[in-house]
């Protein structure tokens, strides 16, 4: 097994409105098969261990799935590998010796926190504004009761399956959310669950989007480069259809 | 104390249709009136906060990551069961009732159970309403696969994201609510204290883990829906975050914890490759369906697994439960790979592993077919481990999964305090000594969507008359100060020591001596190592930063405080319980075969424990578990 030394520049920022900076470390005696996240755990406890403040970041289940894990690594939302989150990337993809960037996602709509983190409450109000169906506990008929052809139910969990992590505006030059909220107007219009609130849904979450500030998409497919869900670029064409195609049936 | 499980009358199938029939209802211009405060927002906490708020009720959720959809549940990959019987195959409330019985060792309570197996048909349709993509059959109905402990095949799924998939379902409906101003939600924010007044649950204190600001909420009723405590091991398959703190404080306060040394080790782990290891990941059981564990035949045979051939090879879960083969339940899974590790023939470079192979299963089925159930995962395998297990055997280990033990709770889930609720996970309700698979996200959502909403009615409709109480009330400041004294003491300690080494002490130790298998004897000694830890650690720990700012150190030396008092309460429950059980295995009681041994004469009771004061010790209250519908009987799986 390769034992790695790295440096690390990483961007420090104590607070929202509070000035950042670049600042370098050194992590030696690592292992091939950490995780780069328990990479940055070493890290942390020898700046704990020095009484220092340790480098703040967002991680949750280490598995790939919750989407709270989110940093640029080497100008890379979720860093080199492709389909793979920050916490499933691991450190036999870095050589001896490499030095690594550390960033932030960097987009208006979601403000720096502290260091790594930054607060993605917009996307969740994207969501507020109508992805969902409005159907309350209890009214549901049998599951079997509207036959869903495979091809469509599998289209529609391809759509389901983002994680919500926000690589997709991390990776835009417009800070576009386009991905994102595509993925949500798809899978519900894709579902004959979702046809009664079709339209609205489109309208509502675009408008939303925009509001919060998000970019448009000017089709770089730079998200579904960086997805790391690998959610198709098809399922933004599929939102601009939605979306006219809610303005003409008015 | 008397623990009254307020079970209500009649034969089993009868209980809860009639309890529907009878329980007192709140009018809509009272729900209006009265708050209830959700804690957690997995499928449990999401679910109910959706449903009460739908009814009418005002809702304050919170959770301590930045957005409800990231809760632990959302990493639960396998399926969700219900007692659909779509596949003809003889499914029934009853079987999918006495398979989760019999799965958890009979050492869990026939009326919950059975009442959870009655809703789990209706969780499907609701989730399918909601827009759940679960995977279907050509012709467009619902597919099902087959899961251990049971020979029916009754669980739901939508690849290998299940959990994802419902809780994303869940978060929908949350945030319809949320967007009609029915739901207050709080992301980011802890709980660290309940306040009762007058016996009763009425609020919360909370710190804002970005500002670090206190702050107190009223409620009528307080519900947590806090998750398990499989952290305290400090390596397992929960996310980082998940902790027993508000279960924890819960306790501190009056609720009873039940069971605490039930724990479930999981079969199919990807084994830990070093000390530097955060946590581990989980291979879902369904892997286990086509898949098949092997050992090589001879001890310290280090050829590589693909070059072994087949005579060479022992197939021990097909050898020792030829009926079940590969698909026995998770704690007898874990054990016979332990035993056969600990006996010298496991693989990889620590010995501690054994091979899942999908060899046969590619030469069955294609890879395609192969890809196409289970491609996600093997995904996930090539990405932690840089191995093609298309091509190579995977190595996996049991792991801490889960955690059957949690807060007391009756019938209605309300815990021993008047107020305060437990659902999901962190209650101790259905699933006795060990969990089935898919029966987590069962119980989650069955205790969110269609339990909770009708029982919390109950205690809410006799107290129509309470108005909202102010927060300046001194309990609420008797609270708080308690919390930011604790919180200070934490950040004036100026140690030498980091949080991190603790947990990883405290779980070694709970690993070594509450983990797949226990005896009195180092149990007793982990007791006073364990007291040792906890005094050391108010000695010497170091939290670095501030209080007024982001501080994941400082909220993690909170959580591993509560995790080192809940360790040595775990040692107390396995020592006192001096049977064999599920996933609880002492070895002074095991069959001549190495399988474990109940003691139903002494022991088919629930242990719940009473918070005494910090110098003493806890007391042992029981809940003796009748069981008028099912025969307690040896399980065997063989």
């Amino acid at each position: 097994m390769e034992e790695l030394n790295l440096k690390l520049k990483i961007w420090r920022q104590p607070g929202p409105n509070q000035k950042g900076d670049f600042v370098a470390y050194k992590v030696n005696g690592l292992n091939t098969h950490m995780s780069f996240l328990e990479m940055l755990d070493v890290l942390n406890e020898q700046l704990v261990n020095l009484g220092q403040d340790p480098v703040a970041f967002d991680h949750d289940c280490r598995e790939g799935i919750c989407g709270m894990c989110s940093m640029v690594i080497n100008g890379k939302p979720h860093g080199p590998q492709k389909g793979t989150t920050t916490c499933q990337l691991h450190m036999r993809h870095f050589n001896n010796g490499d030095t690594i960037t550390i960033e932030p996602w960097r987009a208006k709509p979601f403000p720096v926190l502290k260091d790594l983190i930054v607060d993605r409450s917009s996307f969740d109000r994207i969501i507020q504004a109508g992805g969902y169906v409005s159907v309350n506990t209890g009214s549901a008929p049998d599951g079997n009761s509207i036959p869903i052809g495979k091809e469509i139910a599998e289209d529609a969990f391809d759509a389901a399956a983002c994680i919500g992590c926000g690589a997709c505006v991390a990776a835009c030059k417009n800070a576009s959310a386009s991905l994102f909220v595509s993925a949500k107007v798809s899978q519900l219009a894709l579902l004959p669950q979702g046809q009664p609130e079709r339209e609205e849904r489109v309208v509502k979450m675009v408008s939303k989007m925009d509001e919060e500030g998000f970019g448009h998409c000017t089709n770089t497919g730079a998200c579904e480069a960086e997805c790391p869900k690998e959610i198709s670029l098809e399922y933004i064409r599929k939102l601009n259809w939605e979306y006219h195609r809610s303005n003409i049936k008015g | 104390m008397i623990l009254d499980n307020k079970i209500p009358e009649g034969p089993l199938a009868d209980k809860w249709t009639n309890y529907k029939a009878k329980v007192p209802l709140v009018s809509p211009s009272n729900k209006r009136r009265l708050e209830v405060i959700i804690i957690g927002t997995g499928l449990a906490g999401a679910s109910a906060a959706a449903s009460l708020a739908e009814m009418g009720y005002k809702v304050k959720a919170f959770c301590f990551q930045d957005s409800p959809r990231r809760a632990h549940s959302i990493a639960a990959q396998g399926g969700i069961n219900a007692a659909k019987n779509y596949q003809n195959d003889g499914d029934s409330v009853y079987r999918l009732f006495y398979d989760t019985i019999k799965g958890g060792d009979y050492r869990s309570r026939e009326a919950n159970v059975y009442r959870l197996a009655e809703v789990s048909s209706s969780i499907i349709d609701q989730c399918v309403a909601q827009g759940v993509p679960f995977a279907r059959e050509y012709g467009g109905t619902l597919d099902n696969r087959s899961f251990g402990g049971v020979q029916v095949s009754r669980t739901f799924y939508a690849r290998g994201q299940t959990g994802q998939q419902l809780l994303l379902g869940a978060y929908s409906a949350l945030s319809r609510q949320i967007s009609k101003g029915n739901v207050q939600m709080f992301n980011r924010h802890e709980m660290l204290d309940i306040v009762k007044i007058e016996g009763k649950a009425r609020g919360v204190i909370v710190r804002n883990l970005i500002t670090g600001e206190y702050q107190r909420h009223f409620g009528h009723a307080v519900v947590l829906a806090t998750g398990g405590y499989g952290n305290v091991y400090y390596l397992s398959t929960n996310a980082m975050g998940s902790n027993v703190t508000a279960s924890w404080r819960a306790h501190k306060k009056g609720a009873m914890f039940a069971n605490p040394c039930y724990t479930q080790i999981h079969p199919t782990c990807i084994p830990v490759s070093g000390e530097y290891q955060s946590k581990l990941t989980l291979m879902s059981e369904s892997l286990r369906n086509d898949g098949r564990i092997w050992v090589p035949r001879k001890k310290g045979d280090n050829r590589a697994g693909i070059d072994i051939p087949e005579e060479d090879r022992d197939y021990y879960l097909e050898r020792r439960y030829p009926a079940f083969g590969n698909l026995v339940p998770r704690d007898v899974a874990s054990r016979a790979a332990k035993e056969r590790c600990d006996a010298g023939y496991g693989v990889g470079s620590t010995g501690l592993a054994v091979y899942l192979d999908f060899e046969d299963a590619i030469k069955r089925l294609g890879k395609d077919v192969v890809s196409s159930r289970y491609g996600n995962l093997f995904e996930m395998y090539e990405k932690i481990t840089g191995e093609n297990p298309y091509k190579m055997p995977m190595r996996i280990f049991p792991a801490v999964h889960y955690t059957m033990g949690g807060l007391w709770v009756d019938y209605d889930l309300m815990t021993t305090v008047p107020g305060l609720y437990a659902i999901g996970e962190c209650n101790f309700s259905d699933h006795g000594a060990n969990r089935l698979g898919a029966s987590a996200l069962m119980q989650g959502l069955a205790d969110g969507y269609f339990v909770l909403p009708y029982t919390l009615g109950k205690y809410l409709s006799e107290d129509i008359r309470t108005p909202a109480i102010s927060t300046d009330h001194e309990e609420f400041e008797k609270a708080e100060k308690k919390t930011k004294d604790q919180v200070k003491r934490l950040l004036e300690n100026n140690g030498n020591r980091s949080v991190e080494s603790y947990h990883r002490e405290l779980g070694k130790i709970v690993w070594d001596y509450c983990g797949m298998s226990r005896n009195k004897k180092e149990l007793k000694s982990a007791i006073e190592e364990i007291k040792v830890i906890k005094n050391d650690f108010w000695n010497n720990v170091l939290v670095p930063g501030e209080d007024n700012v982001i501080n994941p150190e400082l909220t993690k030396a909170g959580r591993v405080a509560d995790f080192i008092e809940l360790g040595e309460l775990m040692m107390r429950d396995a020592l006192a319980r001096d049977e064999s059980c599920g996933g609880h295995f002492r070895e002074e009681h095991q069959t001549g075969e190495g399988e474990a041994m109940r003691d139903d004469a002494k022991f088919a009771f629930t242990s719940a424990w009473e918070f005494n004061s910090e110098n003493k010790d806890p007391i042992l209250n029981k809940e003796v578990l009748e069981f008028e519908n099912v025969q307690l009987t040896q399980r065997s799986y063989k």
